[in-house]
């Protein structure tokens, strides 16, 4: 079943054109990676998948539903997530707080029950701990948990990210550059964890530059050039793309 | 509880103050001007040190209830609590629609507006003589009474405002660990990423800063009916930069932080007294002094410096 749907999507910065005519479908449960040259638009890409930014024209379906200008809190609901490149990590939180705002749409306490503290909000809280840590767990954080954000290492900071976006037990997971900064050893790690993230049930569409890393774990690949569609199909046949080789190494 | 037993000493330190000192003046007197004070710092930094939203003008919401409440006793003889209530409905409205375009705005436009809200309210409060008084205020406020009990001494008081104060504590210690206030730290982290998280970031800025307001504006109903008296002067431009002050003096971001901050800056010019004509000049030294050798407010720099030598103690053993 397709989960993501975008189909003639452009989006216009002052005189120049960031993404134009974009049309592809995400099915459900693969990794699919989204790669291209630096400014390709792959990240202005994410931004209007997240409504980060508007489209200048075409439309946006998730889970046949068109979300295309629905505010970015609205698609979090409708079980979209993503990480940054830039991170944005809650750094005036610890660790655990973190990913228990990752929470947020599976508990419902209002402003006024948490002021008055009701008993169904110190349930809630227990249940929300439990899942906060579930989700560290799951991402290898859990001795990281009572730690300040703002103490912790670029690398772990990316895993923070997804622990949070995984603790709203999204249906489709956007990471934008999760490889980017991380030695060897952080990269193999990552790889396992973007699998078990796959395999848990979550559609995971990836922008990465680690051309190992993306043909590695991903079902189907998306080459994107100068905001355009150059190529999309199976790993193995996108690296004997002609095209594709010539727009990495020139001709 | 291991979590409220903080809260627990202070509110028993509190109470038993008076207990103890029972005509010390500045228990009883000054005491008085601390609790709202400290009622109000700790409603700013709701909005001010969780969610990240700078406001110059929350005098304005503690005017508009000491106001209502001298308006619709004297004026219209209400009973008193009918017109805290009504004050209370009355901020509710107005905070409602004005937070959303207001917090709109981020860092000094933010702080822009709120100036101007706090100016206009101000200026209300002048100009509208024929409501409020004028320069002159209103004075004869009915007294308050609680349960049959009229609240006609200092003492009385002294509980009454303490009682309020303690709650805007606990509701603010409650809020800043459970999912509302995990949203306003999230809001003030990072507001694209509270937003891909479901966090409607509009409503929730919103919501704080109504709570806030009307955290005030009751605060403000009891400071005219103890003082018996209101004047535009207690609600001006520059008690909003002060009740700032004290947040940020404390340390933004700390329940407690808000409650230390009010508490120094209420007494600070009471002690300073003894300097005469230095008194102003000294206030103003201390409070450089503080930021620059604790910048993250009194309480909090304190905190972390001893939760460090805590740490660094029990590694040493």
């Amino acid at each position: 079943m397709t989960l993501l749907k975008v189909k003639n999507l452009e989006k216009q910065f002052g005189g120049l054109k960031a993404i134009s005519d974009l049309s592809f479908s995400v099915p459900e449960n693969i990794i699919f990676s989204i790669i291209g040259p630096n400014g390709a638009g792959k990240t202005t890409l994410f931004n209007l998948l997240t409504s980060i930014y508007k489209p200048s024209t075409g439309s946006i379906f998730f889970k046949d539903k068109e979300i295309t200008g629905l505010p970015p809190f609205k698609i979090a609901r409708l079980g979209m997530s993503r990480t940054f490149q830039n991170l944005q990590v809650f750094l005036n939180m610890s660790t655990i707080e973190n990913v228990m705002v990752g929470c947020h749409l599976r508990s419902k306490a209002g402003l006024l029950a948490s002021a008055i503290r009701l008993p169904s909000v110190i349930r809630e809280e227990k249940e929300v701990r439990r899942m906060a840590e579930e989700a560290l767990h799951f991402c290898g954080l859990s001795e990281y948990k009572d730690r300040p954000a703002a103490g912790l290492p670029y690398g772990l900071l990316k895993k923070l990210e997804v622990a949070r976006s995984l603790a709203s037990r999204p249906k489709l997971l956007l990471m934008d550059e999760p490889a980017a900064g991380l030695n060897d050893t952080e990269t193999r790690e990552l790889c396992q964890l973007i699998k078990r993230i796959c395999e848990s049930g979550i559609t995971v569409l990836l922008v990465e530059h680690n051309m190992t890393l993306v043909m590695e774990i991903s079902q189907r690949v998306l080459v994107l050039n100068y905001g355009r569609l150059l190529a999309e199909g199976p790993p193995e046949q996108i690296q004997k793309n002609p095209d594709v080789i010539a727009a990495y190494l020139g001709e | 509880m291991k979590r409220l037993s903080g809260f627990a000493i202070f509110a028993a330190v509190c109470l038993l103050l008076p207990v103890i000192f029972p005509d010390n003046y500045y228990v009883t007197v000054v005491g008085l001007t601390i609790f709202v004070n400290v009622t109000l710092a700790v409603s700013l930094n709701l909005l001010m040190g969780y969610a990240g939203q700078i406001s110059l003008g929350h005098a304005a919401f503690f005017g508009l209830g000491a106001y209502s409440s001298a308006i619709l006793t004297i004026k219209y003889g209400l009973n008193p609590w009918l017109a805290m209530i009504f004050g209370a409905a009355l901020v509710l409205c107005l905070s409602y629609v004005l937070s959303r375009p207001i917090l709109r705005l981020k860092g000094h436009y933010l702080a822009m507006a709120t100036l101007g809200l706090g100016i206009i309210v101000h200026i209300f409060f002048v100009q509208a003589d024929e409501l409020t008084g004028g320069p002159d205020g209103i004075s004869g406020l009915p007294t308050l009474s609680l349960f049959g009990v009229p609240i006609d001494s200092d003492i009385k008081w002294y509980f009454v405002l303490c009682s309020y104060m303690l709650l805007s504590v606990l509701f603010s210690l409650n809020i800043a660990d459970s999912r509302a206030g995990r949203a306003l730290s999230a809001v003030h982290g990072s507001e694209i990423a509270a937003q891909m998280m479901g966090i409607d970031t509009a409503k929730v800025k919103s919501y704080i800063f109504v709570f806030s307001a009307l955290m005030a504006t009751i605060a403000g109903s009891l400071f005219a009916h103890q003082q018996d008296f209101v004047s535009p002067e207690s609600f001006s431009f520059f008690f909003s930069i002060e009740l700032v002050t004290m947040v940020v003096l404390g340390g933004l971001g700390s329940t407690f932080g808000a409650v230390m901050g009010a508490f120094i800056l209420s007494i600070l010019p009471e002690v300073l007294i003894v300097f005469e004509d230095f008194e102003v000049l000294i206030f103003g030294l201390i409070l450089m002094v503080i930021m620059i050798f604790l910048p993250e407010g009194l309480f909090v720099s304190l905190k972390n410096r001893a939760a460090i030598m805590l740490s660094k103690r029990e590694s040493g053993s």
